[in-house]
């Protein structure tokens, strides 16, 4: 009564899992989804407790443990969740991804550490293990190095960059490989030489890879842990975990491409292709700024007063600045004496796809002010002003004209088609790809240099000077 | 459970997967993405079986909870995290 009772908890709760990941990938749905996987997973939880509810009675030390290791885990989280600023997303999710891939791989090591008496292990069971275990390594130790590189804690030696690495991730590869042919042959000896040459080889992957294609790793990585869950659900028999792991990493992979279409590299570029312009920025030989024309805030409020339709174009260094509120209050007076502003959103500005939306959408920019990139391209040439925040290599020109540059073929932002651009920028350092922006050095570009959130707080005095300001 | 019908599992529910997300747009990727792993974090309910099939056993227990805290620290942050992003979209949409 009870198996089949649990067989429709499980067949419920996968469901609901499948319609919440299709809610997901919808701007209506998607945060009712998000709360319908939440409680799909929660009625997994019970199917489970329902499942074995008899050897649950006859031992409450279980219990303990059940609860203190989710109080603690879950409270972790809970704050965590709560307590990180919006512009440290990608990390936080890396390190989320990495917990996940820990608990598949602390699954199988106990499984296989202390086997339960009455049972011989199978092939099947060694098989899943292993898989549990390297896959479960790679997903910990990659998604905590994606989440260092991201912090700045740590960044790429340079022996990493040079073809040194392609030979050490091999011998890890074939260390791994060997452990796994050789724990799956009935040999117990190779275990911990899988968990370490696994859990390097997640590091040796990840860390030469350039800041700029993190979120693909991420994601990436995200769908590994899906296929550690899938293994750690062969390895304790729940197929709900299979269909849910095996869901997870397919959508998960599916989501990689799409990030990789978005900034027009391919999968295997990003992985072995290494830190874009770390290598190749030599070959560009005008890496001087020659024709940099910086100017006030004062001239550039008297542009914006003159002009009738501005492009915003955001990036990180906004996010950094923590000035898209400042920014919102620039554009509400910009719309109130009748310019129109629109944002023009590149696939990957910020540091992950969307992340600028959800940066915009917190300082309550109207959704429908948010254009994606081949939208917005085509406007350029009828645009009186750009606005470049804290932007750098999205609208770099060499993507398009220099065959040599890097970031060639890399789609971007065309601004300079529009008559004037003002690029608000701390210094002359270059973005996060190292490469030089050739759009500084174009007639039509002027700098405007200090903080994000300062500049824009001048700039809303200045155009309250001129009379310009937000109606109502 | 045999090993035919734990394959068959895992080849549909790849196959769901793959047909779940078509298009996605931009805005959604991070959310998504989050939405997604702190789904991953299902293996929880590996660690929860291993501690009830422990049997009293110390070494698992220990081990079971201390996956099933990693687990539940991607489950509650993952989707409180994702939550925390996607109201942005809707507070804005409600208003309107």
């Amino acid at each position: 009564m009870a198996l089949i009772l649990k067989f429709c908890i499980d067949l419920f709760a996968i469901l609901l899992l499948a319609l919440g990941i299709k809610g997901l990938s919808k701007v209506r749905s998607a945060r009712e989804a998000n709360r319908l996987a939440a409680v799909a997973m929660a009625i997994a939880v019970f199917g489970v407790l329902i499942g074995s509810f008899g050897s649950l009675l006859e031992s409450p030390e279980a219990w303990v443990w059940i609860i203190l290791g989710s109080a603690l885990g879950g409270s972790l989280g809970a704050f965590t969740a709560q307590s990180v600023a919006m512009t440290a997303m990608p990390e936080t999710v890396a390190l989320f991804n990495g917990c996940g891939g820990m608990s598949s791989l602390l699954v199988a090591l106990a499984v296989r550490l202390f086997p339960a008496t009455d049972s011989s292990s199978g092939v099947i069971e060694t098989v899943s293990i292993v898989i549990s275990v390297f896959v479960g390594s790679i997903t910990f130790t990659g998604s905590i190095v994606a989440m260092a590189k991201l912090k700045g804690w740590l960044s790429t030696p340079a022996w990493m960059q040079s073809k040194i690495r392609h030979f050490i991730n091999i011998v890890l590869s074939v260390l791994s490989f060997v452990a796994i042919v050789s724990l799956i042959g009935g040999s117990d000896n190779e275990l911990w030489l899988l968990v370490a040459s696994s859990a390097l080889l997640g590091i040796g992957v990840t860390l030469p890879i350039g800041g700029a294609d993190m979120p693909v790793v991420i994601s990436l990585l995200n769908s590994y842990s899906g296929v550690a869950a899938a293994a750690a659900g062969f390895v304790v028999g729940s197929q709900l975990l299979i269909v849910a792991g095996a869901m997870v990493g397919a959508a998960g992979l599916i989501l990689t491409q799409v990030m990789c279409n978005g900034m027009n590299r391919s999968l295997v570029s990003v992985l072995f292709g290494g830190a874009i312009g770390s290598t190749s920025s030599g070959e560009n030989n005008s890496t001087e700024y020659v024709n940099i024309t910086s100017c006030s805030v004062e001239e550039c409020a008297l542009t914006l007063e003159a002009a009738e339709r501005v492009v915003i174009v955001p990036g990180y260094g906004l996010a950094v600045a923590q000035a898209q509120h400042t920014l919102r209050e620039v554009t509400r007076a910009l719309e109130g004496n009748g310019i129109d502003v629109i944002y023009a959103i590149h696939p990957v500005a910020g540091r992950m796809p969307g992340h600028m939306n959800v940066l915009l959408a917190e300082a309550d920019v109207p959704y429908e002010q948010l254009k994606e990139m081949d939208i917005v391209n085509p406007e350029f040439p009828a645009t009186d002003v750009v606005l470049v925040l804290g932007a750098n290599d999205v609208v770099n020109p060499q993507a398009k004209n220099d065959p040599t540059s890097p970031l060639f073929g890399m789609p971007v932002l065309d601004v300079q088609e529009a008559r004037t651009v003002f690029v608000i920028k701390r210094g002359m350092s270059s973005g996060y790809s190292g490469i030089k922006n050739d759009l500084f050095d174009l007639a039509n570009t002027s700098m405007v240099f200090g903080d994000a959130k300062k500049v824009l707080g001048d700039l809303l005095l200045e155009l309250k000077e001129l009379g310009i300001s937000a109606k109502g | 459970m045999e090993f035919a019908d734990a394959f068959w599992v895992l080849l549909l529910g790849s196959l769901l997967g793959l047909e779940l997300i078509g298009k996605v747009p931009p805005t959604l990727h991070t959310p998504l993405m989050s939405g997604a792993n702190a789904i991953s974090g299902i293996t929880m309910l590996a660690a929860l079986t291993l501690i009830i099939t422990a049997d009293g056993r110390t070494p698992l227990l220990l081990m079971g909870a201390v996956s099933l805290g990693f687990a539940l620290f991607n489950v509650v942050g993952g989707f409180l995290v994702t939550d925390r992003m996607l109201a942005m979209f809707s507070r804005k949409s409600s208003r309107k």
